[in-house]
Parts: structure tokens; sequence; C-alpha cells
């Protein structure tokens, strides 16, 4: 389906345009999400997507499923009552990197740990980009932001390696010069039964990328083109060539571990006695 | 049928949520509230229910407002960090119009405070806790059977207000043990219902409204498709952040809650048929001022008590008509004095207002109470 098809069918009407700046890779993500849903043939009404607080977070509001634009950092928990509370609905997480990897990083992990039937698509940008530029936990090391004029001395958080250690069953990257990968990876997350991220690597060229001298829009994309690198190809790269690079693709799945609320329904056969 | 019972306050409190047909509950351990959630764990999944200790206070909330997105009835249930630590989730129940139910047993704060002491030192937290301007329902038992009682209210008026409503207890009530009679049943409890669309989804507005000012709630998953935002909204439910929008959604949930104090404040009077002065007293503190007034009532005082079930919207009505009955008012709360500002206010003057504000872990005995009364009736 062309992306125009894409947008009549899943968009809201009368909701467009975003607020998102020239260049930024929000739509592009937001379009994977919707391919991977139509890929799939989810009904609309099956689908409940979450979002937290920031640029990406505006996404919900722009998409025709069950929606909720909620609070700072707490996509994930609320997200985590839907899917208890209706195990049928389909339930995407939207969020930034500084939603759930700081003020949201004790749920993410949380939720990665119980293995809860959540897909968490993360739109790293690098930045705060709603409040003007600082420096998030996916800022890279010695950048520039409005709140590290001298650089920022914090590493960054390397997100899939982060839910894998805390137990997420299926873990993604791609980049929004990779699209069609990225909306690859969202559908195999949204048919992972269990906890799924997905970093979606996004560009911000207004409050990252001119802070930090990456170019316009299409430079980013080239940025991303240059080093983000398919994991067939990453496996047979030298540790010297993989040095600021990083791979894409599905990174980790897992098929053995039970999913949450399918766990929650063996405590309710045995609170009823087995009945 | 029914069953007589020893139970703490929580206890009654599960028994309450059962019987109100509470579906999901999300929570985390903290004294004095912690029986709820251990009973809760234990009690729902028997009727098919669900509890998940969250990872935090605010997950818990959280959890319990996505929940309620899918039309369940759900609670949470703190003490006073907590409580502190789920304020701004509870702003955006009252933006966004969700129905929930958050206990909080109150302890001695601030801070870590005093956790297994009790206290009343969140009536104003239980008001103003959020941020910005905001309108909410606050409830306080007195008893062990009225812990269960006012759980069933809070859930009847939550949904019908589509409003979070407070079970503002105190340590007292909490982990007190009485007797209490239940149905043996739950079945014929009347459950409360919320407001469904009149409308098809191609011509649902999540937050249109009509004379009742309370809009309908579709389930996620039901069919209606809707967006749920803390950001200021129209009647379409996206967000519209003009003067005109901002001043038409909070003027409609104010007066949601407003136009119908006749209906949720409830005041209890005890012997003020020809009482001359009142004690306000309501909670914990209430126990220790029936007594008082009966001791009071036996040195020939003509006392009584003015207990308010209701502590959120104010009791202002019946305040007001009560400085026009007695001569003098004396405040009993377990702080340095939150309530009775309220009391001044609507009282304005009227008639003396004196402040029993007990601070020191403990609660006031009876015969204290009485020695205050005596004191504020002797300086009128």
């Amino acid at each position: 389906m062309t992306m125009e098809k894409l947008v009549e069918k899943y968009f809201r009407p009368g909701r467009l345009p975003h607020i998102w700046c020239p260049g930024c890779g929000n739509g592009i993500v937001t379009g994977a999400i919707v391919k991977a849903i139509d890929k799939l043939e989810l009904a609309k009404d099956d689908v409940a997507v979450i979002s937290g607080i920031g640029c990406s977070s505006r996404a919900s509001g722009y998409l025709d499923f069950n929606t909720a634009n909620t609070l700072h950092g707490r996509a994930i928990p609320i997200a985590s009552g839907v899917k208890m509370g209706d195990p049928r609905l389909n339930v995407i997480v939207v969020t930034g990197d500084g939603d759930s990897t700081a003020i949201g990083g004790n749920h993410i992990i949380h939720a990665a740990r119980r293995n809860i039937d959540l897909t968490v698509v993360i739109f790293n940008n690098n930045i705060y980009g709603m409040t003007g530029g600082q420096y998030s936990p996916l800022t890279p090391i010695h950048s520039k932001a409005t709140t590290a004029p001298y650089t920022t001395i914090e590493p960054a958080f390397n997100i899939p390696e982060l839910v894998k250690a805390a137990g997420a069953t299926f873990v993604a990257r791609a980049t929004t010069f990779h699209a069609q990968i990225l909306a690859d990876v969202i559908a195999q997350g949204i048919a992972h039964k269990g906890f799924s991220v997905i970093e979606a690597v996004s560009a911000c060229p207004i409050s990252f990328g001119r802070q930090n001298k990456m170019g316009g829009p299409a430079d980013m994309m080239k940025w991303q083109r240059d080093h983000g690198v398919p994991l067939a190809a990453w496996d047979k790269m030298t540790d010297e060539q993989k040095e600021g690079k990083f791979p894409i693709g599905v990174l980790h799945h897992d098929t053995s571990k039970q999913e949450y609320t399918d766990a929650y329904d063996g405590i309710i056969k045995t609170a009823q006695g087995g009945k | 049928m029914s069953k007589i019972l020893l139970l703490q306050g929580n206890q009654a409190v599960v028994e309450g949520a059962i019987a109100a047909g509470v579906k999901f509950f999300g929570g985390y351990p903290i004294t004095p509230s912690t029986e709820i959630a251990e009973q809760l764990a234990e009690r729902l999944p028997e009727v098919g229910g669900k509890f998940m200790q969250m990872e935090d206070e605010i997950a818990g909330i959280g959890a319990i407002v996505g929940a309620a997105l899918t039309g369940k009835k759900v609670m949470t249930a703190t003490s006073g960090p907590g409580f502190s630590l789920k304020q701004e989730f509870i702003g955006m129940a009252c933006s966004s119009e969700i129905p929930m139910v958050i206990v909080d047993v109150q302890r001695v704060g601030p801070s870590t405070g005093q956790p297994t002491s009790p206290s009343q030192g969140e009536i104003m937290q239980a008001r103003w806790g959020t941020h910005g301007d905001h309108w909410l329902i606050a409830l306080t038992p007195a008893s062990v059977p009225e812990c269960f009682d006012l759980t069933l209210r809070a859930y009847a008026l939550s949904e019908k207000y589509r409003v979070p409503v407070i079970l503002l207890m105190d340590e007292v009530i909490g982990h007190m043990r009485e007797k209490i009679e239940l149905p043996d049943t739950y079945a014929d409890i009347p459950q409360a219902e919320r407001k469904q669309p009149t409308v098809p989804p191609e011509k649902f507005l999540p937050y249109s409204v009509d004379e009742s000012l309370v809009p309908a709630m579709p389930a996620f998953g039901s069919g209606y498709r809707w967006h749920v935002t803390g950001l200021v909204h129209d009647e379409t439910g996206f967000p519209k952040g003009t003067p005109e929008a901002t001043l038409a959604a909070q003027n409609r949930l104010r007066a949601k809650i407003e136009n119908n104090v006749d209906d949720i404040v409830q005041v209890e009077n005890y012997k003020m048929e020809d009482a001359e002065f009142a004690v306000i007293a309501f909670g914990g503190a209430a126990r220790t001022a029936y007594e008082s007034v009966d001791m009071a009532r036996k040195e020939g005082l003509k006392v009584g008590l003015v207990r308010p079930i209701t502590i959120w919207p104010f009791a202002e009505k019946q305040v007001k008509e009560l400085a026009e009955k007695v001569n003098g008012i004396l405040v009993h709360e377990l702080n340095c004095g939150q309530y009775v500002l309220e009391v001044e206010r609507v009282v304005a003057g009227k008639v003396p207002v004196h402040l029993y504000g007990k601070y020191d872990n403990e609660a006031a005995t009876p015969q204290e109470l009485l020695d205050e009364i005596k004191k504020a009736m002797a300086n009128k």
C-alpha cells in the first residue's frame, strides 16, 4: 500500500499536519508503525497505541486506534494495565529516548523482566527535542546539548543490550534511513508474544544536528546509512571495523519464555481451584 | 444470609472492592496500607480479577489508568510517601476523567515520618496535591463497617462523575479490628455502571456531554476508538489550547462536581439535636470524639459531634448551617490544623472556631479531647 493510502486508512482525518519540524524522523517511524500494522492486517479496534510525553509521543494522537498520550515516562505502566485489562489488544508503546530510558527507565526494565506482551517503539533522536535540545541518556558522549555547552561527559545507553539484559524477548534496531527494515522489525515485534523493543534511530536536525554540526536532514540520514550495519554484514566485521557503528535488524528473539498475561491466567486458574 | 466477621479496616476495604466489582489493582507495598495489596493479591484472581505489584508507586497508579481504559473498575492503595508520588497521575485522571479509587492510609509525615503511627496530615494534599486547579472527591471512613460501605460508595461516585475518588483513611481506621456484618455473596450488591455512548462510533465525540456534564466512556477495544490526553482538550478529545477551550474544559470539570455537592457530600450528626457546642472530627479522630461527647453529656454539657464523611468537596452548606445553630465549634484533627482552615473560611467569624490538633504520633484520649472541649466552651 502506498504511504498516501496508509495515511488515509490509519491516520485520523483532520489531525494533520503534525507538529514535527521539517526534516524530523518521527514521521518515518510513525509510517513504519502503520506499515507494520497493515502488514499484519490488524483491525484498528484491536490496536492500542500508548505514548508518554515528548515529540514522538505526539504520534498517538494522529493514529486512528485506541490511543493515549499520557505522562512523561509513564507510557509503559499504562500500557501494562491496558494489556492486563484486555489481553486481546495489540498494545504498542510509542516513546522517545528520554521518555523511555531516563524518566521511564525503571518501567522499561521491569516490563522487560515480566515479559508482558507490549511492543515498545523507541524513537531515538539522541536528544530532548520538545524542550529544545537538552542531553538525554542516548546523547553520545562528548556531544553538545543546551545543557552540555562544554559537551557531555556521560556515556549513552545501548538500548538493545539494556533491555535484553533486563529480560526482553524480542529486541531489534533499525534507522529511518533503513525504513523498510524498520517496518519489518516492528511487524515482527508486534507478532512476537512477549516484551518487544524496537530502537528506531531517528534524526533531530533542529535540536541535535545543528548543535553538533551534523548537517541537514539528508546528511543525518546519510550518517544513519553509513553507521547502521545490517546484522549479516555486522557479524563478518572486525572489532576495528565495528568502531562507531551499530548493528541493525533483529538482535535478540527468544520464544522460550512465558508471557506475563498468560502466566497470570495460570494464577487465576489456581486461585479458582483449577475450575 | 450474612456472616459476622472481625476485620481490620484495610481488610474491609478489600471486601468492599471485591463487592464493588474491582477487577484490577496495581500498587506497591507501603505501611500502613500494605494489607490491602496483600489481600487483593489473593482475592482478585478468585473473582477473575488481576493484581500487579508494580516497580514503584507511580507505576501502580499508571497501571490502573491503563486497566480503567479497558472498562475495568480499578484500585490502588498507598500511604504518605506513596501518595505524594501518585499525585501527577491523579491530575491526569482528573483531566482525562478516568474513574479510579486511590486508597490513602495516612501515616505521620512529612517524609518517612512515623510509618506505623496515625495522622491525618494529608487532608490538604488530598485536595490540592496535584498541580493545577482540579476537582475530585475524598471520603473518610470512621469504622471498619464504614470502610466497606465507603469503598462501595467511592466506586458509585467515581463511575457516576468520572472522577478519581480518594478513600482517605488513617492508620487508626486501617489497622483497627471491629465487628462487621457482610453478605455471604456480593451478587446482589448493585454495581456502579460507567456511562456508555448512545451514538454509533462514527458519530462519537468522547468529551461531548449532556446536562449531567459527564461524558460517556467506552472501553478500548469496544469499537469506539478515542484519544486520551492530559493536555487541555475539547469535546473531540484532541489537544486544544485556546483560552476559550481551556475555560470551557475547566468550567465543566468544576461544575460536574460543584453542581452535585448535595449528592456527593455526606455528614453525620451525633447528638446534635439540642447541641449548643459542636465538635467537628472525622476518621480515627471521630472515634475519640464520640466518646468525649458522651462524657460531656454525662456532665450536662450540650455538646454534639459533626462528622464529615465526605472530606472533599468541603461540606460548605452543612458547616454554614452549623454556625447558625451552635455558639462555638472545636475542630479535632490529627495534624496541626488543616480541615479547620476550611471551617474558619466558611464560618467566617460567626462563632468562635477552636482547634485541637494532635500531631505527636498518637490519637487523643477521650479525656484529653473533653478537656479541650471544656476549655473551648469556657472561651466561647
